[in-house]
């Protein structure tokens, strides 16, 4: 098989559509008749519904149904719980899921308390204004520390407290080695993540035709199958009568993936009940309480190591905010609990948390899913040990990598997809020689930082490495077929939202068939067109989905090779793929197109022989057995004008291993954005509460994401560790970008600011927060 | 996130414009550039009974010279302001303080008499108009008249216009000879409102003793502020860098009392207003001198 | 209250005539009146930039004007850019060379702020590439690519011989 597009930065095929304004997202879809929602939410975080008047919005001209919770009968369930525990010896887990319409209580501001249909979008929030709900206030439950105290409210009414969940993972013996330790280092940390703002809100259509009995339903969905199975059950319908279409979508990130959003199980049963087409699209207010967040955890962290820096053990109990409802499991803190390890050998571990119920927004994976917390903790211990023990920052991280023969290494803890956290694969050390040659590590600090620091400039550098588990099960299908017109059609079940999916996976299939890109035809993320599979989420969309497609393209493959075997009297092994036909090897005369072997394989009469089956088509899936572990290293210098406190980046360094790389251009887009969610998280996002559950900056005016003036040119580089768990070797990219930058924005400004001797043991960072920390250290240096 | 329903209406003359004010007064809003008005109405945090939009009024767009000083019509696009050349020659801070102001999409619609009029504090034209000394023409049906900007910011987006009344047009007078200016701002992100601002005059004569100073700050109070003690600092005073230390100094702590918010408490509003007020006047000084 | 306005506006040079109620944002009008979902909403105050297009050549966010304002005006949007035959505008062009789009929710934004932009500043400097682009939200692409793309475009004009 030739690689004439693996590996190579092919443009994508998506493109001019998207460039044109031609690609259909779920907004663009119009329908005769179509009606329009707008919802009715809480403006608390926490208190008893008494009354809810609808009878005014009712009446408004232009309004033609207004539902609360009382009218969806038995259709009112709380929403299935996605992701169940791992199976963790001793673990509790409290399941509590979201409801479609809030019934008695109101558990975080945007809760949904009814839904008003009408005419247009406009009208329907003129009747949102009519709706009185009646409440009994309640003392909302908004920090994290005082939640789980005997004193705080509990938002459950049948639980006896907010704990959503209690998990302890242990590797070796930590209490036995903290005894026997040189240094022992002990911080509370805090991270705290924030939210995808993907520049699409989310949006669903519905369109029940009774003639038919099909529902039609466009969703910004980044798991369309298993919306369509879900909807199906409770709607009662087969689920050959539902179709779910996740069509272009605009960034997803990860709150996409949460599946059963109220809004999602409204809609199409309100299209049924009024038979006809109903449309919702999330405004960006609405984004800023009902899309899911990722949020706060605090640490308290221990490490343990000998004097020469070899890290001996690390204890970690941390508390993780979960929101009101906890819908997708443990995914996040256990991610964290599991990528503090890093790529670093850590022969002892005791790990605990407690996820804790909040009066605030559900939480649930956004790009990094928890990882940024993991990597931050122990990133911040290793420098603080590298400064205790007089050791560079690069040197501690050397002495503690896994090395090579170490591999698969078994942490002896279990990951997020319910397998044992072993990494299959990794090779640490050059990326992390190869960014700090990039960034002139060593250089910097020895010439560049004093000559700097002379001259009055305040100057840091940050060096920092993360793992990542990609690829999880439970597996991915695809659907490939050769048109008669030669052209390939692939189908699979994930969603896709601006990863190129239309341009990997159609390299993929390429080189398998001979053909050029741009006659592969890659659909996504519609039901109709291929029903098995979970979604795109935790990197996997390459990995899982991208090994369906070759193995399904391989299955293709071998089909055209029987074909044209008989068709050209050749044996196989003198077939040659190319250019759209089968070649006999040096006859060049004699070939066949893939188009005419697709027509003679479906014949229109005479017989398909027994054994053989119509058409020039392969369906195949892939389910690994475990994820594959991704890793790199980020580097970067920071100028900090003390005055001001404003941060600039000066450079941005990425050495990043992902296995196989399918395109280079995209995986490196893919890392760009990524670092740009990392800085957003690190020094200009932060969703700020106040201590009723307040959300006080649901706005993009406020809640300030990167622009193109905050994020630096990006340098990458890449290192190939191939995996050995699928065919195509590769690994998941597409949350590394973001994991480790807080890691990376503490160390650096540290660094810059070390006159001021500052610890930073928080994400995110402000000019006003780096103020703040500066003089409290100061304040604190003068008292001692 | 769609605007409430309102009356609309869409006159060509300023007269028809204080007719409809007459009659509908408080429960009228002018819509001139939008870009404040209309992402509080998409929020519903505003619902005007009734919508004048006054952009199809022509004489209120113009900016010129007269009796040198510079006039703009009340409708003049911050674009306009920022790419034309008489302002520049005229009234170069407010050829400064322009590309501060939000993005250009915004500048392309927002307009100076629609910021002076909404009086947010974190914006940058009230702070400037003050530290120009501009006065502002307020029309009514019965009556117009000249208000001068220090009478014009009254409180949190409250100022002297009166619910009968139209802002039509600005007059600027031009710099006296040594006089310099300085606009200065940090923000979060390029485009962003202040966390701090300063528009500065600074005037000096031979013997570079300042004759005058006009310093007014942004987004450290409920509108525009202007820093009279940090103004005694100087005045009469060398402008030497010890003086400006101690007028930074004085503006810091005694002419503003900052709110706290997300974005800064006012302990760094302060801090922050004590930076750019030193920068600021150094640069206004170095212009002073060759003016 | 409810009472429709008729209004006339030129769009990538064709005339559309309809009626829209005072409130209507523009945004609105052109994607569900008029069929232009190219333009694209992102945030309805005027932050993201999604929706700009261009109004009598100048960029605008079109959430933050009421569609009535754009009788009698003249406006571009992203459909407006390509060639009748369907080839890319040079600028679209140079967005797909420089992988300066991924999910592409923002793009035509992005496309039609920097149209003036590449008018008024043949010359641009990286820095005032930037600040250009700043008015313009994505969430995908870090900006880096899509600052490429620019500098690109701009160096192919510069070297053009015309």
């Amino acid at each position: 098989m030739a690689t004439r597009y693996f590996g190579k930065p092919i443009k994508r095929n998506e493109d001019p559509r998207l460039l044109k304004g031609q690609a259909l997202f779920v907004d663009d879809v119009n329908l005769p008749d179509m009606l329009h929602v707008a919802f009715v939410r809480s403006d608390y975080a926490h208190a008893k519904i008494k009354s809810i008047d609808v009878s005014a919005a009712r009446e408004r001209e232009g309004v033609v149904a207004v539902y609360t919770a009382e009218d969806l009968g038995d259709y009112w369930q709380p929403g299935p719980l996605l992701v169940p525990p791992p199976p963790i010896a001793g673990l509790t887990f409290n399941q509590k899921t979201q409801v479609p319409l809030a019934k008695d209580r109101l558990k975080h501001v945007g809760e949904p308390i009814a839904v008003i249909v009408a005419a247009s979008r406009y009208i329907a929030e003129d009747a949102a204004e009519d709706v009185i709900v009646d409440v009994e206030p309640l003392e909302a439950v908004a920090d994290l520390e005082s939640a789980l105290s005997d004193e705080a409210p509990v938002i459950h009414e049948d639980l006896d407290s907010n704990l959503s969940a209690h998990v302890v993972q242990e590797k070796g013996n930590y209490a036995k080695i903290r005894a026997q330790a040189d240094v022992l280092i002990k911080r509370r940390i805090f991270y705290d993540h924030g939210i995808a703002a993907a520049m699409e809100n989310r949006g669903i259509v519905a369109h029940w035709n009774a003639k038919e009995q099909h529902l039609k339903i466009w969703d910004t969905t980044q798991a369309p199958i298993p919306i369509q199975n879900g909807l199906a059950a409770m709607l009662g319908l087969s689920e050959s009568q539902v179709q779910v279409v996740a069509p272009f979508i605009g960034g997803g990130f990860g709150p996409k993936i949460m599946m059963f959003y109220p809004e999602e199980v409204l809609i199409p049963w309100i299209s049924m009940q009024l038979q006809r087409p109903v449309k919702w699209i999330e405004d960006r207010r609405e984004n800023f309480f009902a899309t899911t967040h990722e949020r706060s955890q605090i640490h308290d962290s221990e490490i343990a190591l000998t004097r020469d820096g070899k890290v001996l053990g690390v204890q970690d109990v941390f508390l993780h905010d979960a929101g009101a409802y906890a819908p997708y499991g443990l995914t996040v803190p256990i991610n964290s609990q599991c990528t503090l390890l890093g790529p670093y050998d850590v022969p002892n571990y005791y790990s605990e948390f407690k996820a804790v119920f909040t009066n605030k927004t559900i939480v649930t994976p956004y790009r990094g899913a928890g990882r940024q917390h993991g990597v931050f903790v122990m990133e911040r211990l290793l420098d603080l040990a590298a400064k205790q023990l007089g050791i560079d920052r690069v040197e501690i991280r050397r002495r503690n990598y896994l090395t090579p023969d170490q591999f698969p290494h078994d942490h002896e803890i279990v990951y997020q997809d319910f397998a044992p956290l072993v990494y299959d694969s990794g090779n640490y050390q050059p990326a992390l020689e190869r960014a700090a040659e990039m960034i002139g590590f060593h250089d910097f600090i020895k010439n560049d930082q004093p000559a700097a620091r002379t001259a009055g400039r305040h100057l840091g550098i940050g060096i920092v490495s993360y793992v990542e588990g990609t690829g999880i099960g439970p597996y991915e299908g695809a659907r490939i077929k050769v048109d008669a017109s030669g052209k390939v059609n692939v189908a699979t079940g994930i969603g896709t939202q601006g990863q190129g999916h239309f341009t990997s996976f159609a390299q993929i299939v390429a080189d398998q068939l001979g053909v050029t890109v741009d006659n592969v035809r890659v659909v996504t993320g519609d039901t109709c067109e291929f029903h098995w599979g979970t979604g795109t989420f935790a990197s996997r969309g390459a990995v899982v989905a991208g090994n369906a497609i070759h193995a399904a393209a391989v299955g293709v493959r071998k089909k055209i090779l029987k074909h044209a075997s008989e068709h050209l009297e050749a044996a196989e092994a003198d077939l040659v793929l190319d250019n759209g036909a089968v070649h006999v090897k040096g006859v060049p005369q004699k070939s066949v197109s893939l188009g005419e072997l697709a027509r003679i394989s479906n014949p229109l009469r005479g017989a398909v022989k027994p054994g053989m089956e119509p058409g020039l088509e392969s369906t195949d899936y892939f389910g690994p057995e475990r994820g594959t572990t991704a890793s790199g290293v980020h580097a970067m210098i920071v100028e900090v004008d003390p005055d001001a406190m404003m941060v600039e980046i000066k450079r941005f360094v990425v050495v990043h291993d992902c296995g196989k790389v399918i395109n280079p251009m995209i995986l490196e887009g893919q890392i760009h954005g990524g670092v740009a969610q990392g800085i957003g998280n690190s020094f200009y996002e932060e969703l700020v509460y106040d201590e009723g559950g307040q959300l006080l900056n649901a706005s993009l005016m406020d809640y300030l994401l990167p622009t193109a003036t905050d994020v630096p040119h990006i340098e990458t580089d890449h290192i190939e560790t191939p995996s050995p768990l699928n065919p195509l070797g590769v690994k998941g990219a597409g949350e590394a970008g973001a994991i480790p930058v807080g890691a990376l924005f503490a160390q650096a400004i540290e660094d810059a600011l070390s006159d001021y001797d500052l610890e930073i043991l928080e994400i995110p960072l402000s000019p006003n927060r780096l103020f703040e920390l500066v003089h409290m250290q100061a304040a604190t240096k003068q008292e001692s | 996130m769609k605007p409430a329903p309102f009356k609309y209406f869409a006159p060509s003359t300023v007269d028809e414009v204080l007719a409809l004010l007459a009659e509908h007064g408080f429960d009228a809003k002018i819509l001139a550039g939008g870009q404040s008005l209309i992402p509080t109405m998409n929020f519903r945090l505003a619902q005007p009974a009734v919508l004048i939009d006054i952009n199809r009024i022509e004489n209120l767009f113009f900016v010129r010279e007269e009796a040198g000083e510079l006039r703009v019509g009340a409708m003049t696009r911050h674009r306009t302001l920022e790419r034309s050349s008489t302002v520049s020659r005229l009234a170069p801070l407010l050829t400064e303080t322009m590309p501060n102001i939000a993005h250009p999409q915004i500048r392309n619609r927002g307009t100076i008499g629609g910021s002076i009029a909404h009086a947010d504090p974190a914006a940058e034209l009230p702070a400037t108009m003050l530290a120009l000394r501009a006065r502002f023409k307020l029309a009514s049906a019965s009556e117009a008249r000249w208000v001068e900007a220090s009478d014009f910011f009254i409180d949190l987006f409250m100022t002297e216009l009166q619910p009968e009344e139209l802002l039509t047009e600005i007059a600027v007078p031009a710099l006296p000879k040594r006089t310099g200016f300085a606009f200065k701002e940090i923000a979060r992100r390029h485009g962003d409102y202040a966390l701090v601002g300063v528009a500065v005059l600074l005037a000096v004569d031979e013997e570079n003793i300042c004759t005058d100073a006009n310093l007014v700050f942004m987004s450290v109070g409920n509108g525009p502020v202007v820093g009279e003690q940090a103004q005694q600092a100087l005045l009469g005073k060398k402008a030497s860098a010890e003086n400006m230390d101690l007028a930074a100094a004085a503006a810091a702590s005694e002419d503003i009392d900052p709110p706290s918010d997300m974005h800064a408490s006012s302990d760094f509003r302060r801090h922050l207003t004590k930076v750019l007020l030193k920068e600021a006047l150094q640069t206004a000084f170095e212009r002073a001198q060759k003016a | 209250m409810n009472t429709q306005i008729e209004i006339s506006v030129k769009i990538n040079g064709k005339q559309y005539s309809a009626a829209a109620e005072p409130r209507l944002l523009l945004s609105d009008f052109l994607r569900h009146e008029l069929g232009l979902t190219g333009t694209h909403v992102g945030c309805e105050h005027g932050v993201c930039g999604a929706c700009t297009v261009l109004l009598n050549g100048e960029a605008v966010r079109s959430c933050l004007m009421f569609a009535v304002q754009a009788d009698g005006q003249d406006l571009l949007t992203v459909e407006g850019l390509a060639a009748a035959n369907g080839d890319l505008h040079p600028l679209q062009a140079a967005f797909r060379e420089a992988h300066a789009l991924q999910c592409g929710f923002c793009t035509p934004g992005f496309l039609m702020s920097l149209l003036p932009f590449l008018q008024d500043k043949p010359d641009a400097s990286e820095e005032e590439i930037r600040a250009a682009l700043s008015g313009n939200l994505c969430r995908c692409t870090g900006y880096q690519n899509i600052v490429k793309a620019v500098k690109m475009l701009l160096e192919e004009s510069n070297s053009d011989p015309a």
